[in-house]
């Protein structure tokens, strides 16, 4: 049972995720996807009488569910089933990270970026406020994220998701590469 | 009744794997986008995989649910949001080390500041909403 404690490999999570999508779709015949939640939320607490909002979300509440589950997940994963002290990403990334000031510190992100403390700082407003905007703002745009996109949409053999999908790197590389260095 | 258990379960799989290979870490998805490992490639890429291999199958099989329904396959219809937005979403995603499946799991992880990034991703999804008639699709 020891390596239920370790960080999964890839050969084990990737498999497990086309796994869990599969089921929802033989199971219940519902398309994995978790942005348009955001979009069940607007539609229940502020309509407002935007067209786009208006619909019957209660129809679909199992998307409300399984996005309850997904924190649910996040608790028994971390907290339950336990955790390494630091992440093991590659030193590369460390030192390319410590350029911009940003430290490898115990957790899953960096604090100065993500942190209570840290929002009322301009670099850390920037990170979640416009960072959490463009997520929501982007995935509706685009119609989905990256499990309806590019793990949904391109297990269906879907080429306008492949098209997103290049949309969703081309924006990340864009942002880490040209605009990080103006940032920091 | 049965049917939330299902939802809810796949939701605890989903979350569960996503905080055990660390997708949800900022950390490996700067990682991601400098092509320094190749751990969340390998995870998306066999994750597409598996789902394409399966959806083969059921599809070979007449597709149907485990009921015996017939399953959609909704064909999605590329517009320029696909794109455009897309780039905007990759952007978010390369600042908040986040796509939403993830942000919930964080803050099951106790990452409590990610409420905040969740707070402005409803926010952005809302004025979306708003200015859809003015933006190009």
């Amino acid at each position: 049972m020891n390596f239920l404690y370790e960080p999964w490999p890839w050969y084990v999570a990737g498999p497990l995720i086309g796994i869990t999508l599969f089921l929802l779709l033989w199971v219940s015949n519902k398309n994995l996807g978790i942005s348009s939640s955001f979009r069940h939320v607007c539609a229940a607490c502020v309509p407002a009488n935007i067209s786009f909002l208006k619909y019957d979300w209660k129809a679909e509440k199992w998307n409300l569910i399984f996005v309850l589950g997904v924190f649910l997940g996040g608790v028994i994963a971390w907290n339950v089933i336990g955790h390494p002290e630091l992440i093991a990403i590659s030193d590369a990334t460390i030192r390319d990270i410590q350029k911009l000031g940003i430290s490898h510190e115990s957790g899953l992100l960096p604090s100065s970026l993500i942190s209570f403390e840290s929002f009322i700082t301009w670099q850390g407003f920037l990170f979640m406020a416009i960072g959490g905007f463009f997520v929501g703002f982007g995935t509706r745009y685009a119609g989905g994220c990256t499990s309806g996109h590019a793990i949904t949409g391109l297990s269906h053999l879907q080429w306008a998701s492949l098209l997103a999908v290049v949309g969703f790197f081309a924006g990340g590389l864009v942002m880490t590469h040209l605009i990080f260095p103006l940032i920091f | 009744m049965i049917r939330w258990f299902i939802y809810l379960f796949l939701g605890i799989l989903f979350g569960i794997i996503l905080t055990k290979s660390e997708v949800i870490s900022w950390y490996r998805i700067q990682e991601m986008f400098r092509f320094q490992s190749f751990h969340m490639y390998g995870i998306i890429g066999s994750a597409i995989f598996t789902g394409m291999v399966l959806i083969g199958l059921l599809k070979l099989n007449g597709g149907k649910a485990i009921d015996g329904t017939k399953i959609d396959f909704p064909k999605k219809v590329y517009n320029h949001g696909y794109i455009i937005g897309g780039s905007i979403f990759g952007m978010g995603w390369a600042m908040t080390g986040a796509c939403p499946g993830p942000l919930f799991a964080l803050v099951g992880a106790g990452v409590y500041p990610v409420l905040i990034i969740i707070l402005f991703a409803l926010i952005g999804t809302w004025v979306y909403s708003y200015f859809r008639p003015n933006l190009p699709h």
